[in-house]
């Protein structure tokens, strides 16, 4: 970790197997040092600060003298930073990023294969994929022709800003106009991290239950598209679409929802539509 | 667990604060947690003596301000609390996407000498 701002990635992350600890930092990754503290301003009542004197180490001088600092600052405010910078970043290179997040197994990198494969001749597409080990996915997609970078977080469970930066340096966004960001099978820890993409896209595949997004309220609230895959086995599944969708509603009132088969295509031309829509 | 990088950072926030302030020791650090934050209290409290050996917040007290989700309905025009994180208006019943307080994950203050 820097010592400086605290930056840096815990031991065990990896971009395209090299060890992100040893990654030099470059100059698109200065550590900038404002000391701007932002007042969250969710608290509606004012605070009860005790100032306690302790004088049982009573010095003549203020050193066992307690005092309270007020701090009122977001853990998460680094990794928002980053995010912002990530987004102003994209933004300036023209490139739309979406951040793909579901369970394991829910089908996130045939959903980015489909599409890639459909849209691949009309949209430049490249990928960032996150696991937590083997480069797998990065390998079967360039296998298909479209530039990846895999990130293995060895233990961390979710994609942070940090590692979508380090990332990124590995791709030629110019060449790029649509990245996607294949985040760590985990509907709960990745939700609170911004990575600074355009769009969420939340993936559930029929076999996970009707009442999968009210058992993850966080990260479906934070969906602008939800997509149910696998729709080529709902009936073999048992799949009640009404309660799906009743359900899908009630955690991401805002979100556009596709029903797709990333498999045989089913539903994917309604994606399509949105995306070039987006890329407009 | 994402607890523990949250603590990580949380330690990194308070030493510097407290270094910045010419203080030696924390004693106390406090932090607000909201209901909606995808946080564990618990599971913070755990990363926190992990995190914090061999640091100034070493053998700190963590205390933790829990936040209720509030969150407001537009169409009944007030402020409610969710029955569960779905955010339904408990009068109406329609889902609100207009949080007012959950989502705190913060560092309030410090007790330092």
């Amino acid at each position: 970790m820097c010592k400086e701002c605290g930056c840096g990635l815990p031991g065990g992350v990896a971009i395209d197997g090299v060890p992100a600890s040893a990654a030099p930092h470059t100059s698109a990754h200065h550590h900038a040092h404002d000391h701007h503290h932002p007042h969250d301003h969710d608290h509606g009542h004012p605070h009860d600060h005790e100032h306690s004197h302790d004088h049982d180490h009573d010095h003549g001088h203020a050193d066992g003298a307690h005092r309270t600092l007020s701090v009122e600052q977001r853990i998460l405010d680094k990794n928002d930073r980053l995010a912002e910078r990530n987004r102003g970043y994209f933004h300036a290179k023209g490139v739309y990023v979406l951040n793909i997040l579901a369970s394991p197994g829910a089908g996130k990198t045939a959903f980015i294969e489909r599409t890639a494969a459909d849209l691949g001749q009309r949209v430049r597409l490249g990928v960032i994929v996150g696991d937590l080990a083997t480069e797998n996915d990065a390998v079967r997609l360039r296998g298909r022709g479209i530039p990846a970078v895999q990130i293995t977080t060895g233990s961390v469970c979710h994609l942070d800003a940090e590692m979508v930066s380090r990332a990124m340096e590995r791709l030629d966004l110019n060449a790029l106009r649509l990245l996607v960001i294949e985040n760590v099978g985990n509907l709960v820890c990745p939700a609170v991290y911004d990575l600074g993409e355009s769009a969420r896209v939340v993936l559930l595949s029929v076999t996970e239950g009707e009442d999968k997004p009210l058992k993850y309220p966080v990260m479906f609230r934070s969906a602008q598209v939800v997509v149910v895959n696998k729709m080529d086995i709902a009936e073999a599944a048992g799949f009640d679409h009404e309660t799906a969708l009743h359900n899908i509603r009630r955690a991401a009132p805002g979100a556009v929802v596709f029903e797709v088969s990333a498999k045989t295509g089913q539903g994917m031309d309604a994606w399509y539509r949105y995306l070039e829509q987006a890329l407009r | 667990m994402h607890e523990l990088s949250l603590m990580q950072d949380t330690v990194v926030i308070a030493t510097r604060q407290a270094r910045e302030a010419g203080a030696r020791h924390i004693h106390r650090i406090m932090m607000r947690v909201g209901a909606l934050s995808g946080v564990v209290p618990e599971t913070l409290e755990f990363a926190f003596d992990i995190v914090a050996k061999g640091t100034m917040a070493e053998g700190a007290t963590l205390e933790i301000e829990r936040v209720p989700v509030r969150c407001y309905c537009a169409e009944c025009a007030r402020e409610f609390e969710p029955a569960d994180l779905v955010c339904e208006c408990t009068q109406c019943r329609r889902p609100s996407a207009d949080i007012r307080r959950g989502r705190e994950l913060q560092v309030t203050s410090l007790e330092v000498s």
